[in-house]
């Protein structure tokens, strides 16, 4: 086994790595064999040897589609975690295979568009060099495991998430049984009391919860989920304990697998299965899989998440205070920074330290969009300032996780020399979309430039502050990329003979209160948009109470007072 | 004929494939064969099936589940599991449980659209011969057994995960 917690960086300097998990000869050797494995796959298909129609799932478990402009090659991001020597290889992939750039998405993944598909095996194995891959990030399959962005760091966690996910994610990668399943099956992990991983629209959710006993396990829903049927996960588990969680885990699989409907796309993901069989006797058909294999050989030993946890360990904090004047006389003298500092940084559990959300929303910039030399910016300052790592939010933003806070101000000044600095977390700017009609093949319609046309609309900084927490989520199409329906405002592209149109919802979250939008109304044309979004935020103004944010006042008010408005005088 | 691999060799296939449930004259047309007949077809013919010379065995379309057949299932000396398309994974299900949950130890037999990519996950999973798709190159078909080294999961052919070996 390696030993945890030491990985080189790329200019072969050893540094202490507290919370990434590191591959040992095993996980090599898997990676390889998978390489190896796609590569002999894409000469077949060149050759002719493999049609499109079989080469088409293999490639998929291999993240690649064939998009519009070129194909899209997706990268997992095992819980969102990327160290500095990754995001490197990232820009390196970027610079040489791209055009420069790369794109996060909503499942804390990274994307590139531009690939040629004879390369693609040369990427996956400059991928494979840093341990990591495209496994399983599309296709019929187990997804990306994805958690709270600030699992570990968070000063509300039960436990941190990442070991679980990490042993979720080596479960479920090549699981032979579940490698053609009825439709992609989507799992998220959610240590923090406040759930920033949209856990309950996952077709499987994990809570990590005590019992009465104080017993720490896991709560686990499931048949949640977006796209086109969106639906809240419903408990299948009240209460696992930990070393039963990849048995109950692999009953839930089972029953789907053999029973999820496969004669219609559509209704084809397990929440349908859930609903159409019935919660009861959907549990009691997971139960009674759970019997056979339960304390069998699948079960968890004590050595196992021990030896996870063993790479989620704490950095090498300093004996730091909270607040220090140098931090206290930067925000003093400095306005931009400290609007930065209200709405980008986060409490962290330790003293001195604090969380740090580096906004990929500038007006102007497609939502997740990054350039080659701002991921070997973030290298260099996630080095600098915390620990050599990041990781991505399923908003499309990075996380410097443990910023100490008498650095805060500098680690500003650098983001800021390279257009990083927007100071718009979670306000109405801080918008998810996907990447549209301009780049999928599978859209509907734009959805980038609608994005921006909100973002200029609400150029004011002191009019967004004044508005406060606001999700607006934007999806080109029914399939939810961009999750739209727990979106505060979703926003949903739609097709009418032809022509691009967009529908509106309102009061969704993806909170602990998770909900799902209800649409307001017949849709509006791509111009009318920004108006719209001006009408309803004039509406949430208006009626507000003291401390109410957007998604509360709808909730007391419900949605006539925003219909009314955004349609009074529509002829 | 389509090509057979089983438990790693090319071999040759002894059993005639009964694909639909046509009545029971088939047997008296060819009398002295082995047969994998449907499910619906060992249900409704038993006398004739008592009658005949030859063997019978099973086989299973992906919708069918092995558990319904628990009772009988260790008469037959060898069971096929259908993937009507490469992409349908309830066969594997099935595989699993038949040797996992019944302790089937006869022949468990990939039919259908049986494909060199799927065959190492078939393997995992507890199928131990792959009647291949007429167009499969028997030889590629055998280097898929050693596409991996290694596993995390338990499972059929390696009961114990990958972190109790570690």
């Amino acid at each position: 086994m390696n030993t945890p917690g030491i990985v080189y960086n790329a200019s072969l300097c050893l540094y202490v790595n507290g919370t990434m998990y590191s591959y040992d000869n095993y996980d090599h050797q898997m990676l390889s064999d998978r390489v190896a494995q796609f590569r002999g796959q894409t000469e077949r298909y060149l050759d002719g040897k493999l049609s499109d129609a079989e080469f088409l799932p293999l490639r998929l478990q291999n993240g690649l589609y064939v998009q519009r402009m070129a194909p899209m090659l997706r990268i997992a991001v095992p819980y969102g975690m990327l160290s500095s020597r990754q995001l490197r290889q990232l820009a390196m992939i970027a610079r040489d295979y791209d055009k420069g750039y790369a794109h996060f998405t909503t499942r804390q993944n990274v994307q590139f568009n531009w690939p040629e598909l004879e390369e693609v095996p040369d990427i996956l194995a400059h991928l494979a060099d840093v341990e990591m891959h495209a496994i399983q990030t599309s296709g019929n399959c187990i997804r990306n495991t994805t958690t709270d962005q600030f699992a570990g760091v968070s000063p509300d966690e039960i436990e941190d998430a990442r070991p679980y996910c990490e042993i979720i994610r080596q479960w479920s990668t090549f699981h032979p049984e579940f490698a053609f399943l009825p439709r992609k099956f989507k799992i998220a992990v959610c240590g923090t009391k406040e759930d920033q991983a949209a856990t309950q629209v996952h077709d499987i959710g994990i809570y990590i919860v005590q019992n009465a006993e104080g017993e720490t396990g896991f709560r686990i829903l499931a048949g949640g989920g977006l796209g086109r049927t969106p639906v809240i996960g419903q408990e299948v588990f009240p209460f696992v304990a930990k070393v039963d969680l990849l048995t109950a885990l692999e009953a839930i699989m089972r029953v789907y697998n053999r029973e999820g409907r496969r004669d219609n796309k559509y209704k084809a993901r397990i929440k349908i299965l859930v609903r159409e069989t019935g919660l009861e006797a959907f549990r009691e058909k997971v139960m009674h899989e759970w019997e056979l294999i339960k304390d069998g050989p699948q079960t968890l030993t004590e050595e196992e998440i021990e030896r996870c946890k063993a790479f989620f360990v704490d950095p090498d904090y300093q004996t730091l205070e909270d607040n220090p004047t140098v931090l206290q006389s930067a925000l003093s003298s400095n306005a931009l920074f400290a609007s930065w500092y209200e709405q980008n940084v986060k409490a962290h559990k330790k003293s001195g330290y604090s969380i740090v959300t580096v906004s990929m929303k500038a007006t102007g910039v497609a939502p997740g969009d990054v350039t080659d030399q701002q991921l070997d910016y973030l290298a260099e300052l996630a080095e600098q300032y915390s620990f050599g790592e990041v990781r991505v939010t399923h908003h499309q933003n990075v996380v410097l996780a443990d910023v100490r806070q008498d650095q805060l101000f500098e680690l500003w000044e650098k983001l800021r020399s390279k257009a990083l600095s927007s100071h718009n977390l979670d306000l109405l700017t801080d918008i998810i979309c996907c990447p549209g009609g301009d780049f999928c093949a599978l859209a509907n319609a734009k959805s980038i430039p609608i994005a921006e046309s909100i973002q200029r609309k609400f150029a004011d900084f002191k009019e967004l502050q004044s508005i406060g927490d606001l999700r607006i989520n934007i999806s080109g199409c029914m399939n939810a990329c961009g999750h739209h329906h727990v979106g505060n405002i979703g926003i949903l592209g739609v097709d009418k003979k032809g022509e691009e149109f967009y529908q509106v919802s309102l009061g969704g979250s993806s909170r602990n209160e998770a909900s799902l939008g209800k649409i307001i109304g017949p849709a509006f044309a791509q111009d009318e948009i920004p108006l719209v979004i001006e009408k309803l935020v004039a509406v949430y103004k208006d009626k507000r109470t003291d401390g109410e944010k957007f998604i509360d006042t709808y909730n007391r008010i419900g949605i006539d007072p925003f219909k009314e408005v955004v349609y009074a005088n529509a002829d | 004929m389509p090509t057979l691999i089983k438990d790693g060799k090319v071999e040759r296939n002894d059993w005639t494939l009964l694909k639909t449930a046509t009545g029971p004259e088939i047997l008296s047309a060819v009398p002295g064969k082995n047969f994998i007949v449907p499910l619906q077809f060992w249900r409704n013919y038993q006398a004739e099936i008592s009658e005949y010379s030859g063997e019978f065995a099973l086989w299973l379309d992906s919708h069918e589940n092995v558990n319904d057949i628990a009772e009988e299932v260790h008469s037959f000396p060898l069971i096929a599991l259908n993937f009507p398309a490469f992409a349908d994974g309830r066969s594997y299900t099935n595989a699993r449980e038949l040797r996992e949950r019944l302790g089937y130890q006869g022949e468990i037999r990939a039919i259908g659209d049986v494909l060199r990519d799927q065959l190492y996950l078939m393997s995992r999973c507890g199928f131990n011969a792959f009647e291949l798709r007429h167009d499969q190159d028997a030889d590629v078909c055998l280097a898929a057994f050693e596409d991996f080294h290694t596993n995390y999961q338990g499972t059929v052919v390696e009961p114990l995960p990958l972190f109790r070996r570690r």
